[in-house]
């Protein structure tokens, strides 16, 4: 087996040889192997760079890519762009080829990864290594071992459960197994406090050294130009775009700049005119390598990874490679140390230990097992958990793939491709949002946020993942001004953003509820405080601080804000000043970048407001469709406005008694938006929406106005039984109703056909707008999928496990979707559940969805292999919306019915 | 086996204190396998022999008997019953150790004898042993302690191992002034661990009120505890009143004079088990004044003491007005009793004195301070500030050679013993050893009935024939404080017979600091297996979190000096097992150990020596 994990050169191919010269005349004995490559290359570029200089060749002085990073990741964008027919792709590595993580890369490559997204780049991946020594003639170690990820506990069964049902819907092959079957598998795993197992047969180990190796040589095959020992010092920019990149050995003019620089990203991202927020930091990673054994293991013995015991172990020439995660990682590299490779780093046996311990205790057998080495092996880690992707919102041309989160060899494959696409199409084939650099803004570059949150994202990666999980690090970076005044009155937080919104709130008599406690895939503790909290909605008025989202105004002195928005927008936002328009913002493909609520403010000034994590997307999605004109003016007001919502049939009385103003649907129809005091406080803008369906307004308030607004509401409101809700009750009374969420429901492949929303369409208007052209021709030929509502029926509430989303969704036994979302609808009492479906499509071309395929069929929503009967709706129901319709157009359900 | 250690003891001398384990040596580093102690001996046998060792030291090879102590009360055992294998009198179960208490279930045999007056543990052929030495074979405790095993698989939980070991822990922070400390002395830990029972060590620390500077003393009393306790009383004041000027003396006197309020001498920083003999407060106070008039009468205006003379004056006073006051008796029977006791009983003395940057270390016996000082690459290093006054300190053996004739060259030190019987050459009290034959005879035909009855205090030393052979004259170390002197260990022989000073300065530098200075493990080209790392990373991840548990530095140092096993590292197996000795039992494996931990402040000392240059 040629693995290996540790080496630092390579088997030298002679497209790298001119940069490696140098180095290489010092061995002795690869001088001799270059003369006999050299004949066998055939490629003109290669022997035109293959100079016999002792010099360094110079660099170009321009080209049209110069990717930064020869790592893994690196080479595989390099890969993929000159697959998909790019031409002057430079290449630049400060040190050697995969000098960096690449190097001691532990060369596991497995599908187990927690969103779909990531699976699919993993299983990309996989075949692309597999495929690579064929295409390439360069050995690349690669064996399909199979991996098994291993369950102490039912939590974690549950959870692996869950997994294989994702894995199904996306065609990779696993099975769950019990105990007695992994010791058939493996022979030295000990099976005694296991409660079951996920085999991944399709799972692999390489070298990861060598499929980069493989990767630069069929990169350079196609006319990558690779130049190590070329540091990257600057990018530079011109009104926003990518010009050139400054390197220790001169610049080069350039039109695309790829940030691959791993560890080093962060720092190169702060090097560029304009900074770049690249948010990753590094730990240190420990895995050890021992000696064979008595009885050497095989190569093909499976991968084991036991997430409870926070290890990993791979077969390794016969002995094994073991690492893992621990609870309490190292950062490194705070400072910003910037080296030139990364340093032989120091082991640290004490704090292997407890995986040492781990892996003692899952193969006792290895006792006598002789250490060969700890590797200690630098990692970058992202806020979240999922890797950096795409181009940076500040800089045009300016693309970054990096913060891999210790899986670069799984996702190496797939990342570069995707973002091979996403330059050369614009965007990826596939839904990347949760990958997007722009999900994360300059809130978190802070390197004291990074460094903290790194060490709960490493350990997390083994920890068991309940639904609804939060970050517990990094927290209160930004608050409403009531923050401490609701914190005081129960809240439990969440964060989004970085923004800290109340889940619900603990009712005063009722002690503590650990956060433990809430761990759990079956009913949550919460439940009857979050029931009580959708009655009190349901019934009289609740208030909840919505002040996270996203706001953004734009305003122009004639009506170029209109133009843009009608652009823009797919909804008509031609309508009188003071109402509310709600429409999604659509690419190309007619796929939503965005879903928002519009208000016309004044005849040329609008008021938009965005889901909360769209602050950092949106704004760039604006601003790269925004004419340059001095007239025309977009403004980020989130920070400005607390918004408070009051849902509930009461709404309108405490909001009457504030402002001497009736509120009643008469005289303020839904939808609508007014400028009115509410208190001793002006400037309120009052909208009549809820984002629920439910009766009610939303209060933006100037934020100085906040305290005293809440406390008005609050004393008023206390003979209407007012109370404080959190989200959670929100998110209930949405999916009841069937609304869905950008980000989880609705993305860039999404369009309104296919959700629905039809009638947030200007069909009817002669407007062009950004995806008309698609959306009418996807009209034409009628949708392929369709979202839907699905309501959990004979499913125990109390006993049964809880959908939470990703669940295959199966129509007459047939895999036909997946959930998106799912929330238990307090007045339903049943679980409702939203997801998109599509008919199996005949020979090759996509089927149409026909309301008979939605209507007409056993549904069937499978919760971590057990399925549970559902019905299908393709409309909300309509007895849950209170009667309120006023206003003739844009109503928000009328068309709903209607259709 | 027993007999062999024996038969080898000659030919075995017994090694100089700074490597006390010697002897023992080639049991532990014997290859540890699995499941098994450590020693090719199950490991209750291995600690016997080390236990034996650790006598032999302590009382001479010869001299061995397992004679335990549980009390001194002779009335509450009144049939002198010889038992092994626990059982405490009712009188002595209020004031026994935590140990004691808890085992006091414990199925037990019968009560080794106790004996009240001079030296017991170390007469070897003193009339109450010696009637018994033909009952109790010397195998005997060996095999005592194999019939018993029910005592040695008695097991502590932690918090039950910390509850003993907390239970004389004291710590004091020099109060610091206007957000400044401006002491040298940051302040100190101190802790006793008894073995003997009731503890016959103990500690003093006190600040001086009139004059400036701190004292903290350790003392280590022998055949019983009268002597220590009275040391822990008075010395300090006998001190405080050496170094006081003229005038500061004369006033004391006038205010005595006047009957008005005398202003404090001392603040004493005391444990609540430290306690005062409040019956003898006046007769101590009488003694102390006729010290200070003398002073008085001795010096001139202006004039007052160095320390280092101060401490000798202090030092001998004390140990003659000891003499002084057994002799001329007391009206009082109890008193009488007492001062007899005090001076039949004996006791070593470390005392220090840390005035700004001096230090002065004043010692009698065994007792031992030692200097942790950090050395610039952070790593600590030893500078010892006294010398034991023991066989091993050769000049000790010549001085007290030189003062008695020739003759009694090879009588006066007997295998490593004063006239074969005292381990320490320098003790207070110990009247036996300074007193004339017959001003012993009379003081104790006058002393009160029941020391009369008693046997064994007519016993007169072998050899005896040009007393005094003990002294309390102290060896006088005077130290400047530097920067890098980071701590002060004063520590009882229970501690250094147990622990390399290096090994305890070590131990205190890393938990003061709160840097485990453990070297990083490398495999390097070494064959290491998996299970030997793995065995190896959980001792010393042990080790580590055990210095979180103590919030004391002596503590923490008497974790270690009890605990320790082979590897150096604290096991709980045998932290529990040595705690959980029964009292009687205890004394064999290991001694009173009582400690005070003294911190200094570097920057106040950088300060001052900076002040002082220029």
């Amino acid at each position: 087996m040629r693995s290996s994990c540790v080496r630092g050169s390579m088997v030298l191919s002679p497209a790298l040889l001119p940069r490696l010269l140098t180095h290489a005349a010092r061995w002795g004995t690869s001088g001799t192997r270059l003369g006999g490559c050299k004949g066998l290359w055939s490629s003109p570029r290669g022997l035109a760079l293959a100079g016999e200089t002792a010099q360094p060749v110079p660099l170009p002085s321009q080209a049209r890519v110069v990717i930064c990073g020869g790592g893994i990741v690196g080479t595989s964008v390099a890969y993929h762009l000159a697959k998909l027919g790019w031409t002057e792709i430079v290449l630049l590595e400060q040190g050697r080829l995969g000098a960096g993580t690449t190097r001691l890369c532990a060369g596991i490559v497995s599908v187990a990864k927690p969103i779909s997204i990531e699976c699919k780049m993993a299983d990309y991946s996989n075949s692309l290594y597999e495929r690579l020594e064929e295409e390439t003639g360069v050995k690349t170690g690669y064996v399909k071992t199979g991996s098994l990820c291993l369950a102490q506990n039912q939590d974690r069964f549950l959870s692996l459960k869950r997994l294989a049902s994702r894995l199904k819907v996306m065609g990779i092959a696993c099975n769950v197994i019990k105990p007695k079957d992994v010791s058939k598998l493996h022979p030295l795993v000990n099976i005694h406090d296991l409660v079951g197992a996920l085999h991944l047969p399709g799972d692999a180990v390489v070298s990861s050294p060598d499929v980069n190796h493989a990767l630069a040589t069929a990169a350079a095959s196609h006319g990558v130009q690779i130049y190590e020992r070329t540091t990257v010092n600057r990018v530079m920019l011109d009104k926003g775009h990518v010009t050139a990149v400054e390197t220790d050995r001169g610049a080069i003019e350039c039109e695309y700049f790829v940030n691959c620089a791993g560890q080093w990203a962060y720092e190169l991202g702060q090097a560029s005119e304009t900074k770049v927020s690249v948010p990753l930091h590094g730990c240190e990673h420990f895995y050890l390598l021992s000696k064979p054994p008595a009885e050497p293991l095989q190569p093909t013995t499976p991968v084991v990874m036991d997430m409870d015991g926070r290890i990993y172990v791979r077969a390794w020439q016969g002995g094994i490679l073991s690492g893992g995660f621990e609870k309490n990682p190292k950062p490194i590299f705070t400072e910003g140390r910037n080296q030139l490779e990364i340093q032989n780093m120091q082991e640290d046996w004490d704090h292997f230990e407890p995986m040492l311990t781990a892996l003692l205790r899952r193969m006792p057998e290895l006792e006598a097992c002789e250490i060969h080495q700890l590797v200690n092996c630098p990692e970058s880690f992202t806020p979240d958990m999922r890797c950096l992707m795409g181009e940076s919102p500040g800089a045009h041309g300016y693309f970054v793939l990096a913060g891999m989160n210790a899986s670069g060899l799984t996702f190496a494959g797939g990342a570069g491709k995707y973002l091979a696409e996403w330059m050369t199409y614009g965007y990826p084939t596939a839904n990347v949002w949760p990958l997007d650099i722009k999900r994360f803004g300059n809130l978190q570059s802070s390197r004291t946020f990074l460094r903290h949150r790194v060490m709960e994202v490493m350990p997390l990666l083994y920890n068991l993942k309940v639904p609804r999980w939060d970050f517990q690090t990094g927290r209160q970076l930004r608050t409403s001004p009531l923050y401490d005044r609701l914190d005081t009155q129960g809240a439990r937080w969440m964060e989004k953003h970085g923004f800290e919104r109340a889940k619900y709130f603990v009712p005063a008599g009722k002690d503590l509820l650990s956060l433990d406690a809430s761990k759990t895939f079956y009913k949550p503790d919460w439940f009857d405080i979050v029931g009580a909290e959708v009655k009190c909605c349901k019934e009289a008025v609740c208030v909840i601080d919505m002040s996270s989202f996203t706001k953004f105004e734009v305003t122009s002195s004639d009506d170029q804000a209109l133009e843009l928005l009608q652009y823009l927008c797919a909804n008509d936002l031609d309508v009188p000043v003071g109402h509310i328009v709600h429409t999604g913002m659509l690419n190309e493909r007619g796929g939503y970048e965005n879903d928002c609520s519009v208000v016309r403010i004044k005849k040329n000034s609008f008021f938009i407001i965005s889901p909360t994590d769209q602050q950092v997307h949106c704004w760039s999605w604006l601003k790269k469709h925004m004419p340059k004109d001095p007239n025309l003016h977009l403004e980020d007001v989130s920070w400005k406005y607390t918004a408070l919502n009051l849902i509930g049939p009461r709404a309108m009385d405490v909001l009457g008694e504030l402002s001497y103003v009736s509120m009643t649907p008469e005289h303020f129809p839904s939808l609508f938006c007014k400028e009115m005091s509410v208190g001793y406080a002006n400037g309120i803008r009052v909208m009549s929406m809820t984002h629920t369906g439910e009766p009610g307004f939303m209060l933006y308030i100037p934020i100085e106005y906040a305290l005293h607004v809440y406390n008005e509401v609050m004393s008023v409101g206390q003979k209407y039984g007012i109370r404080n809700a959190g989200y959670y009750a929100l998110r209930s009374l949405r999916i009841e109703k069937f609304f869905a969420f950008w980000g989880q429901d609705l993305d860039p492949f999404t369009t309104p056909l296919e959700c629905g929303r039809e009638f947030r369409v200007k069909f009817d208007t002669d407007i062009d707008f950004l995806g008309r052209a698609s959306l009418l021709q996807q009209r034409q030929e009628g949708v392929s999928r369709r979202f839907i509502m699905l309501v959990l029926e004979d499913h125990d509430t109390e006993l049964d496990l809880w959908p939470w989303w990703g669940e295959p969704i199966y129509r007459n036994g047939e895999l036909c979707g997946t959930t998106t979302s799912s929330a238990y609808s307090y007045t339903l009492e049943r679980h409702v559940c939203l997801g998109f479906v599509s008919p199996p499509s005949l020979d090759g071309t996509p089927a149409t969805v026909t309301p008979d395929f939605i209507n007409r069929g056993d549904y069937e929503v499978d919760i971590a292999g057990q399925r549970y009967p559902a019905k299908a709706k393709l409309y909300p129901f309509s007895s849950l919306f209170a009667q309120q319709r006023r206003r003739k157009d844009n109503m928000e359900l009328s068309n709903f019915q209607g259709k | 086996m027993w007999r062999s250690q024996e038969g080898n003891k000659n030919s075995n001398p017994v090694v100089g204190s700074d490597t006390p384990f010697e002897n023992v040596v080639h049991f532990e580093t014997l290859p540890r396998k699995k499941g098994q102690g450590g020693s090719p001996f199950p490991k209750r046998i291995h600690s016997v022999i080390r236990c034996r060792t650790r006598l032999q030291r302590a009382y001479g090879p010869d001299n061995i008997i397992p004679s335990c102590v549980a009390c001194e009360n002779k009335t509450e055992n009144p049939e002198n019953k010889v038992c092994v294998g626990g059982g405490v009198c009712p009188g002595c179960a209020a004031t026994m150790p935590v140990t004691s208490q808890l085992f006091r279930s414990l199925p037990r045999a019968r009560l080794w004898g106790p004996s009240l007056l001079p030296c017991q543990p170390q007469v070897p052929c003193c009339p109450l042993s010696n009637q018994r030495a033909s009952s109790w074979p010397p195998a005997f405790p060996k095999r005592g302690y194999r019939r018993s095993p029910g005592l040695q698989s008695y097991n502590l939980s932690p918090p039950q191992v910390n509850s003993i070991l907390k239970a004389n822990e004291y710590s004091f922070k020099v109060p610091e002034f206007d957000g400044k400390n401006v002491s040298t002395v940051m302040g100190f830990d101190s802790n006793q661990l008894p073995a003997n029972a009731p503890i016959e060590d103990r500690r003093s620390a006190a600040t001086c009120l009139q004059t400036r500077g701190m004292l903290l003393g350790v003392f280590d009393g022998h055949a019983g505890c009268a002597c220590a306790q009275a040391l822990s009383e008075r010395l300090f004041y006998y001190i405080a009143m050496s170094l006081m000027p003229h005038e500061t003396l004369c006033e004391l006197e006038t205010a005595v004079e006047a009957g008005r309020a005398l202003s404090p001498i001392l603040q004493w920083h005391k444990h609540p088990n430290d306690y005062f003999t409040r019956e003898a407060q006046t007769l101590y106070f009488n003694s102390l004044r006729t010290y200070w008039q003398e002073l008085i009468d001795l010096s001139s205006p202006g004039e007052s003491l160095g320390p280092r003379e101060a401490l000798l004056t202090a030092f001998k006073r004390l140990d003659s007005d000891l003499s002084l006051e057994a002799q001329v008796g007391d009206t009082n029977s109890f008193l009488h009793h007492w001062v007899l006791r005090v001076a039949f009983s004996g006791a070593t003395a470390c005392v220090a004195h840390i005035d700004g940057n001096d230090l002065y270390i004043a010692n009698t016996g065994d007792g031992r301070a030692v200097l942790g000082v950090q050395e610039e690459d952070g790593s600590f290093s030893v500078h010892t500030l006294s010398n034991d006054h023991n066989a091993q300190n050769e000049k000790e053996v010549a001085r007290i050679q030189g003062e008695h004739p020739p003759s009694e060259r090879s009588t006066v030190v007997r295998q490593d013993r004063l006239l074969g019987l005292l381990m320490p050459f320098r003790a207070f009290g110990d009247v036996k050893f300074k007193w004339s034959i017959d001003l012993q005879r009379a003081v104790l035909e006058s002393g009160p009935d029941q020391l009369h009855e008693n046997e064994h205090t007519k016993f007169i030393p072998p050899n005896y024939h040009t007393p005094p052979y003990l002294t309390a004259e102290p060896e006088i170390t005077h130290h400047r404080l530097r920067p890098q002197d980071r701590f002060l260990v004063l520590g009882t022989d229970g501690l250094w017979e147990t622990l390399h000073r290096q090994e305890v300065v070590r131990i205190v530098g890393e938990y003061l600091t709160g840097v485990h200075q453990r070297q990083p493990l490398t495999v390097g080209g070494y064959h290491v297996t998996l299970g030997q790392m793995h065995g190896l990373l959980a001792e010393r991840k042990a080790r580590a979190s055990l210095v979180f548990q103590d919030q004391n530095a002596a503590t923490h140092l008497i974790r270690h000096a009890v605990g320790n096993n082979e590897f150096g590292a604290i096991d709980h197996e045998t932290l529990s097992k040595m705690l959980s000795l029964p009292e009687e039992l205890a004394r064999m494996y290991r001694d009173d150990i009582t400690i005070i931990i003294t911190q200094f402040n570097p920057h106040v000392i950088g300060h001052q020596r900076q002040g002082e240059k220029s």
